[in-house]
């Protein structure tokens, strides 16, 4: 039986604590609110990209010509995985979901005879991966959009991609990020980098449009040389934002919990703790009673 | 949509910057600029850092320097997907001028094949806006 000031200690501390928790809630509902609107805010250019690739691809997949970013190296051996995670914890699931599906795939990648490598963005995959494929890993980047994600940063990433296959270092590229859904879901997402996949049926949806007859300027292999890479940039900017909202609401929706739980805990120690002091005077009472009796 | 306009669209990574209706879009396009005007033909072109021309009501015409990009032409629409994006009036002679020089000193400086090229585009895009200011 604790006694009266441990009770008293730890309701205090659990004070303490979810007075934290739904600091953290609040900073990240705030923050959730930002990242949400950046998110939105840049799926108009990345829309129109992904339509331009898709008249232009359409028209060049199949030809010799083909840069190798939409072609592919022509095998099929290395796979790189980008694991996008946050650099910090306390987040909920949203870290190991991550996580839990970037090791599914290398498993599955294993399986089949591929050779796996892996780069990490934000210290929280690193740290869950060390331990079982630590030497697949080739790099990780910290600090990715600790204020709000700014395409540069993403631009570095995606360079790095680029330089690794310029150099022959992979196959095939794949990011694995979680999409935001709302302030209480995602969704985690394998979105395939390099080779660059193009979106199906487009002919179908503009059927018979004037989409199929466009003028190149200056040809079509050029435009494509500068569009290819600056799609990875701009795929990787997208899974970034999209990371970023699902963290702050997977942080929102464990910090909500957390603080009810505080709030239930404390409710139930100070019933314990009112109990106790009760049952103390209870006895009090009664050895001052039966002693007066004795007399 | 207005009979005659174009519906001209600038989008940079970041977000949507312009979304309006002109008479005519005037592109610094990679081989050369071009004007859109309605029911013109549909055209992908490489954007070069320069400046975007949008006349529209007879007036002076909007000008918005794009550090390079895409121009996506239709017979009804102009989108653009520029890397980024100022309005040329809000450019500073000096601040280009500092952009310049330090652009070309990281150029200058490193050794690595990938930075210099990225300090180089850098300096070209602060030379582009030098241009665009006379």
């Amino acid at each position: 039986m604790p006694s009266l000031k441990d009770l008293r200690n730890r309701i205090s501390s659990v004070r303490a604590t979810q007075k934290i928790t739904s600091a953290m809630k609040m900073v990240a509902a705030a923050k959730l609110r930002r990242a949400q609107e950046a998110a939105e805010a840049a799926r108009p250019y990345a829309e129109r990209m992904e339509r331009m690739l898709g008249s232009l691809g359409g028209s060049l997949a199949g030809s010799a010509g083909a840069p190798k970013l939409l072609a592919g190296s022509g095998e099929d051996r290395v796979h790189l995985v980008v694991v996008a995670t946050a650099d910090r914890g306390l987040c909920g699931g949203f870290n190991g979901g991550i996580v839990r599906r970037s090791r599914e795939l290398i498993d599955e990648l294993e399986a089949a005879g591929k050779t796996v490598r892996i780069l990490c963005v934000g210290r929280k995959g690193r740290d869950q991966l060390r331990r079982l494929h630590g030497t697949k890993i080739v790099d990780v980047i910290e600090g990715v959009g600790r204020r709000s994600v700014e395409f540069a940063e993403a631009d570095e990433i995606a360079e790095r991609v680029r330089t690794m296959f310029d150099e022959g270092g992979f196959d095939v590229c794949a990011i694995v990020y979680a999409r935001f859904k709302s302030a209480i879901s995602n969704e985690v997402t394998v979105q395939q980098l390099v080779p660059a996949p193009l979106p199906e049926a487009e002919e179908d949806t503009e059927a018979g449009g004037p989409s199929a007859v466009y003028i190149y300027e200056p040809d079509e292999e050029a435009i494509l040389e500068d569009l290819l890479p600056r799609n990875v940039s701009v795929q990787v900017y997208r899974a970034l934002l999209e990371n970023a909202a699902s963290e702050h609401g997977a942080r929102m929706a464990a910090m909500d919990n957390a603080t009810r739980n505080a709030g239930d805990m404390i409710a139930r120690l100070t019933l314990q703790y009112n109990r106790t002091r009760q049952a103390m005077i209870t006895k009090e009472l009664i050895e001052i009673i039966s002693g007066a009796e004795a007399v | 949509m207005a009979e005659g306009k174009v519906s001209f669209e600038l989008v940079t990574p970041e977000r949507l910057l312009l979304s309006q209706e002109a008479d005519m879009v005037v592109v610094p396009g990679g081989a050369g600029d071009f004007g859109v005007l309605p029911r013109h033909a549909p055209l992908i072109s490489t954007v070069r850092p320069g400046t975007i021309r949008l006349h529209d009501g007879g007036g002076d015409p909007a000008e918005i320097f794009v550090a390079g990009g895409f121009a996506e032409v239709t017979p009804e629409r102009c989108t653009v997907l520029a890397e980024e994006a100022v309005p040329l009036a809000e450019l500073d002679r000096a601040e280009v001028e500092r952009e310049l020089r330090e652009a070309r000193e990281d150029a200058a400086d490193t050794d690595d094949e990938r930075r210099r090229a990225a300090a180089e585009r850098r300096a070209a895009v602060a030379e582009a806006k030098l241009a665009e200011l006379g």
